[in-house]
């Protein structure tokens, strides 16, 4: 059964991006044909988790190629899992847009374009969790980042360009640092198939093995955006549409993670580097965090949370022991609903309050008390609030490390609930001003900071009013800014000019976007209410894991 | 079927050069560096085959002598990838030429600012909180050091700018 399912998480996305594209011209029917086949994904996928987990892992050689020669793919609890997760919440992405784009017109987004590359996307998402060999996992990273090119910079616009333009380049490093990494493991090995890597990789003299492994690493630490290599992440992702922003936070980075575990697990069991991992993921949690504490923006905070966290799992991954793997596996399958939830969130702010700004959001909670319900929750969630999924996983990867018992394991320990309390931290600084405050306190509206952003604002190259030196509007304008600037800032009752950009973009909340994020909101707390089988889940995925026999033997048959 | 110091020596050199245009901040350069770079790797890949043989076609050579054909089948998918993201980065210099006027690799405007701003800025304190006195001092302070800062960039007389 595993055989006949195991193609099609790859096979219906790219017919149906096929198919979106052919009938571009009729929208409405575009729509239904992207949802009906996302939701056949969710189908299979949820089929093939409960065939993983019931029989054990099972590979399928696409084309009848005998299995050294041939493209493998290969279905064990873990890649089931993540493809689970991965098409609920592009299924919630979808609707989300869908919604956007019924509200707004296709001005902003060019819908016709939309669907097709997000189907490719979730098809290259799903070929890199099923791959059999590194080849393929190679295939299914650049399909994905193909498609997420083309998504981050839709639209054209000047900012999205600038972002998009970072995020390709260090994009296109990795990939290419990932290519010659497989021409070195082919050249060492004579092969690229990964359950056969895992029985000759090992036979490999010590200090090669560690350039191989390094090499494959680097290439998915940057993908998965762990420190050192994490710095793209903030600048690209704030400035594409929002269900493009949410479903790569959801599922890109992961994508990495999920690569990171592989090789680690399966291809590198020896834990040569666990100890730079350990090294990264301290760094990843408290440099993301930090960054998040200082960010004034919601989409940049949100972003940089993101790095935080992937620290979290490659903690998990670095401890290298089942429990810690456990952790690390439901932590995953926690961040990616929670941070693409975020994102949606995020969005839907955009939309009632008119910017992401903090500084000048206010009174969110009563204005609109069901988005701000939508925000509350899954940020408390991020946060680690008990007994929310996020605490489950961070006691999980606590426990775990602290089994481990050695001093490093133990300074990440202590790292992780630091970063959880300022994760609380960053989110709060969000809530008590987007939401708690009343709109009428003026600085909501009307800060320093805001006015000086307004004068910031003015001057860029791309205003064309410094085209003209004659014209006296950059002048009147500054002036006004500082007006407001002192105004706001002595707290006077002097008459303050309405600030020229200010005007509230009020528009309602279509129901189906805030349908979709409503969804996901609730499948983060139904996390909560599952941790139960879902840790059992992630428990026997990461036995399968350290033991290494369930996959290579899925692939080879009875005798390995 | 001796080894080659060719190829090892053309990798290194287009390795090299890639990563120097690479580090480039015209887009351009990037793009070539880039091209560079995935002509060096796939010469690393057929270089993993082992040593040059005979063309690998059935009943054209013995099984022998012929070369490892499954780098070469990467190879090719790998140029594919290559000229695909390409086309699409050119397409990007060339939008991003339309917008600017520039081909240049941008600066990240919202990070700048993060990073200039004090580490209580104005909007941290509530203005009520603070004795009048301070009120003042601080918020002149700060109004003189960006005031002086607009001037730079807008070509205002200082002076003038000041409410």
């Amino acid at each position: 059964m595993i055989e006949v399912l195991a193609p099609l998480p790859v096979l219906l996305p790219l017919l149906g991006a096929a198919g979106a594209l052919l009938v571009a011209r009729h929208p409405t029917f575009q729509r239904s044909l992207s949802i009906v086949v996302l939701v056949a994904v969710l189908g299979v996928s949820v089929a093939l988790l409960f065939l993983a987990d019931a029989q054990g892992a099972g590979a399928v050689s696409v084309g009848g190629w005998p299995v050294p020669l041939g493209v493998v793919l290969v279905v064990d609890r873990l890649s089931a899992l993540m493809l689970v997760v991965a098409s609920t919440v592009a299924l919630g992405v979808l609707v989300f847009a869908v919604g956007q784009g019924a509200a707004d017109g296709s001005e902003e987004t060019p819908l016709s374009i939309f669907h097709p590359t997000f189907l490719v996307l979730v098809a290259g998402v799903s070929n890199a969790f099923l791959a059999g060999d590194l080849f393929n996992l190679y295939v299914g990273f650049e399909i994905l980042l193909m498609a997420s090119y083309v998504l981050l910079t839709l639209g054209g616009t000047a900012a999205r360009i600038r972002g998009g333009i970072t995020y390709i380049v260090v994009s296109l490093t990795s990939s290419l640092l990932f290519l010659a990494g497989i021409g070195l493991v082919y050249a060492a090995t004579g092969t690229v198939n990964m359950a056969q890597l895992a029985v000759r990789l090992a036979e490999l003299p010590e200090g090669m093995q560690v350039v191989l492994q390094s090499m494959l690493l680097v290439a998915f630490g940057i993908k998965a955006a762990v420190f050192p290599l994490s710095a793209w992440l903030p600048d690209s992702y704030p400035t594409a549409p929002a269900p493009v922003t949410a479903v790569f936070a959801g599922l890109l980075t992961k994508v990495g993670v999920y690569a990171l575990i592989r090789t680690q697990t399966l291809l590198f069991p020896g834990g040569a580097l666990d100890d730079v991992l350990m090294w990264a993921a301290l760094a990843t949690m408290l440099v993301g965090i930090l960054g998040a504490v200082a960010q004034s923006d919601l989409r940049r905070m949100l972003s940089f949370t993101l790095v935080s966290h992937i620290g979290y799992m490659v903690f998990g991954i670095a401890l290298g022991t089942a429990a810690g793997l456990a952790g690390a596996v439901f932590y995953v399958t926690h961040h990616i609903a929670i941070q693409t939830t975020l994102f949606l969130v995020a969005g839907l702010v955009e939309r009632q309050g008119g910017t992401t700004a903090v500084d000048r959001l206010g009174g969110l909670a009563r204005r609109s008390p069901l988005l701000a319900v939508l925000f509350f929750v899954p940020a408390m969630n991020l946060a680690g609030i008990p007994p929310l999924s996020g605490f489950i996983g961070k006691l999980g990867l606590l426990e775990a490390g602290v089994a481990e018992g050695s001093a490093m394991a133990y300074a990440l320990v202590a790292g992780g609930v630091v970063t959880s309390l300022l994760t609380l931290l960053a989110v709060g600084r969000v809530w008590t001003r987007a939401f708690w405050r009343s709109p009428n306190q003026a600085p909501a509206e009307d800060t320093a900071a805001a006015a000086a952003a307004d004068a910031t604002q003015r001057r860029r190259p791309a205003d064309d009013d410094l085209a003209a030196p004659d014209d006296d509007r950059p002048r009147t304008a500054l002036q006004d800014a500082w007006r407001r600037h002192t105004a706001v800032a002595t707290a006077t009752e002097a008459e303050v000019p309405p600030a020229a950009g200010a005007v509230r973009a009020l528009r309602p909340l279509p129901p189906t976007m805030v349908g979709a994020t409503a969804a996901l909101a609730a499948l983060t707390v139904a996390l909560t209410g599952l941790a139960g089988p879902l840790y059992g889940l992630a428990d026997r995925a990461a036995t399968d894991l350290v033991d290494r026999t369930p996959y290579v033997s899925s692939v080879f048959g009875e005798a390995p | 079927m001796t080894p080659t110091i060719v190829l090892p020596v053309m990798i290194g050199g287009l390795y090299a050069a890639g990563v120097y245009l690479l580090l480039d901040r015209s887009l351009t350069r990037v793009l070539l560096g880039f091209l560079l770079l995935g002509n060096a790797t796939n010469l690393l890949l057929l270089s993993s085959g082992g040593p040059a043989g005979l063309a690998p076609i059935l009943g054209y050579s013995d099984a022998d002598e012929i070369n490892d054909p499954l780098p070469q089948a990467l190879i090719l998918t790998a140029i594919v990838i290559t000229f695909g993201i390409s086309a699409f980065v050119l397409a990007i210099i060339h939008r991003s030429w339309r917008l600017a006027r520039n081909e240049a690799v941008g600066t990240d405007e919202e990070d700048r600012r993060v990073a200039a701003r004090r580490a209580t800025d104005a909007d941290e304190l509530d203005p009520d909180d603070l004795a009048p006195e301070d009120r003042a001092a601080m918020h002149a302070d700060s109004l003189r050091a960006d005031l002086e800062e607009i001037a730079d960039d807008v070509d205002v007389p200082a002076g003038r700018g000041a409410p």
